[in-house]
């Protein structure tokens, strides 16, 4: 089973709710589900949609194709009809005769009004005629109501309960010889906890990344699509322990991070293009100071405002040179919430080893959308220095007699410790510095073998970047996609489905950006009789230039979208025809 | 016992010989040595200025960042290790400038930070330029005519904002520098001293002037009357008035919840998650 559900309307009208209930009842039945959504950058009022994916085996790639469609309004009929499959099913709320699409009638504002004499109650009966079109058990459903309302009166529930039954009894009617689908329930009841897939979205997993990696301060500015990341934590606060704060503007959020980060606490910030913007200066200082700090840059449309609300990748050279002067940082891209989540864990760890900033790209789309993930281990990638933090990337002050913070070393990384925690001191200079980082102009003497030291940090960070991981990478392949960041699923059910079609595809995916990774050999990844086709999602083949630097690489074509959807693996699949 | 001999550093100083700048860093070492803290107790941050080189001066933890950006890294360190007093050295345009918009949200957070502002209403560094406190009418190299705006009055902000502490100083009136400094670190939450502090090469007054124009405030101020401290900063100048302002020592101090509420001690202090505490808030996704 492979199913796609668009529910579509204006922003606050219960989108959410219905999207949230659906996805819910879903996943308890046993199904992964994978969902997105785009939305209008406004509080209320747009056209929105959320798209459900609901399958027997995990699927987290988006589809634009509609199998179901339930617009809450007439006007999202008009606007999303086009998403419908030629034999999709659409409830229709009011009838059109000049459509000749299959109509499972269901009249859940006219309900709402007459029987529940409230039109808040469509969205309820709405969500019960879309369980009954897709096969669902009633009782599952009742249980995600519950789950939804819970904390709410009883009769309030009960009431949902019974609106959501009456949509579910009629679309039952009109559903008889249409509706092929059964949402077979695939856990016993009273356990789905045991077996049900956890359902997160990037921003979430990357909050808890952090938690996992010891992360005990965040401060950030909101905006579009990273507030998420800081909402999480300031809102489970209790339990996740991490001292947040909003701060004035993005480039105080970045300047306390590091204060925090000097004062030996693992800290954070996170925004978008703009915010990273003026973080741009307090990078090179991290750089400079040789503090660590983790930058979730969640990417959005550019340049400027760009599409606040809509997805790209087109911040990728930005993060790779953002800062002026030269200095090591690593640059990472998890593919999905759960690699988001580990990625955290591995940024906190190569910042605090390196001494440097790291940054984690993610985008709209990884944000927001919800994925299945079977089995989350949170224990897969291990977090130096456990159980706690001191060692071994912050040092022992016995060690020392005399201490020195910038100490020339082989490998350029000097020993860190924190001010307060012993009786050495311990110093940060934005200006050029000596070893005990006092201000210096002693050229050849200091500040060349400073800058040295600092860059020799990259050797040992190049040798520990992984490599990107391989997709039916066969002896037979003729095509090679490659892709980074969030359109791993799309870039790999794209190529199941052409392998489907007999077409010799293959994929690499990378998600440690930069330094790009040692691959020996690269006939291994990038074969030379393969046509190699970056994917991406902005307008100029960012990665591929940068792959072009880096590795010789005879020729690379590129495959772009920007139009701040995230690309499917449809998208793919026709641009590959398209182009041949 | 700490003296004054422990907090000398070997780097050389880059003032001009005569600065009032020398002053105010003796007098800090002599508050400093006063309240008996060593230098390993101490964090002082600055941005970029000439008075932001004070760190380099002074043996103990320093972190010199960014021009303007003194505030927001103070505020954290303070947060995460509560232990250690910290001191923001800075010019007026750092300050007031470059680093306006923290200068106003960090009154608003009242973090356990010290802020000495050495005020020159001057660009020193940049050879001569308006700073926000230039008195009207007063000319700089880009204001050859005489600067246009009139000056901040950042005293006034600080006290309509409830800052715990506010003061002004004269690095020439010596034994108030340091009576002012001394009850600036002991006080709780955002303590902040503007430091009259003339520069002897660029600024058209000579040191008389401000022997003759800086006058302290009358022994009768009471500076827990928040009205008559903002009175005492809106009268016209000259004279420029010295002495503390202000004092409100009932606000809480930025982080002080959160360490209520997760009995931490600072931020460096607590052990990783363990996997459990993990789980337990991934359930939340089930």
């Amino acid at each position: 089973m492979d199913v796609n559900v668009v529910i579509a309307g204006a922003a606050g009208e219960g989108i959410q709710t219905v999207g949230s209930i659906f996805s819910k009842a879903a996943a308890r039945c046993g199904f992964a589900v994978f969902s997105w959504q785009e939305y209008e950058s406004r509080i209320r009022g747009g056209l929105n949609s959320y798209s459900i994916r609901v399958s027997t085996s995990v699927r987290n790639a988006p589809r634009r194709d509609a199998d179901v469609l339930l617009p809450l309004r007439k006007e999202a009929r008009a606007k999303y009809r086009s998403w419908l499959n030629p034999r999709g099913l659409l409830i229709a709320d009011e009838r059109d005769d000049t459509d000749d699409v299959t109509e499972i009638f269901v009249p859940f504002s006219k309900l709402a009004r007459e029987k529940w004499q409230n039109p808040i109650y469509s969205n309820t009966i709405a969500v019960g005629a879309l369980w009954s079109v897709i096969g669902g058990d009633f009782e599952v459903l009742q249980l995600a109501i519950e789950d939804e309302f819970k904390g709410k009166a009883e009769n309030i529930i009960k009431s949902n309960i019974e609106a959501a039954r009456d949509g579910y009894l009629f679309a039952e009617q009109s559903c008889q010889g249409i509706c092929s689908w059964k949402l077979e329930k695939r856990i016993e009841a009273g356990q789905p906890h045991r077996v049900a897939p956890t359902i997160i979205a990037g921003n979430p997993a990357i909050a808890l990344g952090a938690v996992k990696a010891g992360c005990r301060f965040m401060a950030a500015y909101p905006m579009t699509p990273a507030t998420g990341i800081i909402t999480f934590l300031a809102q489970h606060r209790k339990e996740c322990k991490v001292f947040t704060e909003q701060a004035e503007d993005e480039i105080a959020a970045i300047n306390m991070a590091i204060g925090a980060q000097f004062a030996g606490a693992r800290a954070m910030t996170a925004t978008s293009g703009g915010g990273f913007s003026l973080m741009v200066e307090a990078l090179s200082l991290a750089g400079m100071v040789e503090v660590p700090v983790v930058v979730v840059l969640a990417q959005r449309p550019g340049p400027a405002t760009g599409l606040p609300t809509r997805t790209a990748q087109g911040d990728l050279l930005f993060a790779v040179h953002a800062g002026h002067g030269e200095f090591p940082r690593a640059v990472l891209a998890p593919s999905d919430p759960y690699d988001a989540f580990h990625k955290m864990v591995r940024a906190f760890n190569l910042a605090d080893k390196y001494q440097m900033p790291v940054i984690v790209m993610t985008d709209q789309f990884l944000a927001d959308s919800q994925f299945s993930i079977s089995n989350f281990d949170v224990n897969l990638a291990k977090t130096a220095g456990q159980p706690h933090r001191v060692a071994p990337t912050i040092a022992s002050p016995t060690e020392f007699s005399t201490y020195k913070r910038y100490a020339l070393t082989p490998s350029g990384i000097s020993p860190r410790l924190y001010p307060g925690q012993s009786k050495h001191l311990v110093t940060a200079d934005s200006d050029e510095h000596d070893e005990e980082g006092h201000i210096t102009e002693d050229l050849e003497g200091v500040a060349v073998p400073m800058m040295e030291k600092r860059l020799r940090k990259l050797k040992a960070l190049r040798e520990e970047i992984k490599p990107p991981e391989k997709f039916f990478m066969e002896d037979d392949v003729e095509e090679v996609f490659v892709g980074w960041g969030s359109t791993r699923g799309a870039i790999f059910e794209a190529v199941e489905m052409l392998r489907k079609d007999g077409k010799r595809v293959g994929a690499l995916h990378f998600t440690e950006l930069w330094p790009l990774p040692e691959l020996c050999p690269l006939e291994d990844f990038f074969p030379q009789k393969a046509t190699i086709t970056v994917i991406e999602q902005n307008a100029t083949g960012q990665f591929a230039t940068l792959l072009k630097r880096e590795f010789p690489i005879g020729s690379i074509k590129n495959m772009l979208f920007y139009n701040g959807l995230p690309v499917t693996a449809q998208d793919i699949r026709r641009s590959f025809y398209g182009r041949n | 016992m700490v003296e004054i001999s422990d907090f000398y550093s070997e780097t050389a100083i880059q003032w001009c010989p005569g600065c009032p700048n020398h002053v105010i860093l003796n007098t800090l070492k002599e508050a400093l040595v006063e309240l008996g803290k060593e230098p390993h107790e101490i964090c002082l941050v600055s941005g970029i200025g000439q008075a932001a080189k004070l760190p380099h001066y002074m043996k103990c933890n320093f972190f010199n960042g960014l021009h303007g950006r003194a505030l927001p890294v103070a505020t954290a360190i303070a947060v995460a290790q509560p232990n250690l007093t910290v001191i923001v050295t800075t010019g007026e345009g750092d300050c007031y400038g470059e680093g306006g918009n923290h200068f106003v949200h960090t009154l608003r957070r009242n973090p356990n930070v010290t802020l000495f502002v050495h005020n020159n209403s001057i660009y020193a560094l940049t050879k001569g330029q308006a700073s926000p406190t230039t008195p009207t009418g007063e000319k700089r190299s880009l204001n050859p005519g005489g600067v246009a705006q009139p000056p901040l009055n950042p005293l006034a902000m600080a006290i309509i904002h409830n800052a715990a502490f506010v003061a002004r100083a004269f690095a020439l009136d010596r034994e108030q520098l340091k009576t002012i400094m001394i009850e600036a670190i002991q006080c709780k939450g955002f303590s902040y001293v503007d430091i009259i502090q003339p520069c002897i090469t660029w600024d058209p007054r000579p040191l008389d002037w401000f022997r003759k124009n800086v006058k302290r405030l009358d022994s009768s101020h009471d500076p827990t009357d928040m009205k008559k401290a903002l009175d005492a900063t809106m009268l016209p100048t000259p004279p420029i008035l010295t002495g503390i302002f202000f004092k409100d020592g009932t606000r809480p101090v930025f982080g002080e919840d959160f360490f209520l509420e997760t009995g931490f001690s600072s931020l460096t202090e607590p052990p990783f998650p363990s996997t459990e505490d993990v789980m337990g808030i991934l359930e939340k996704f089930r």
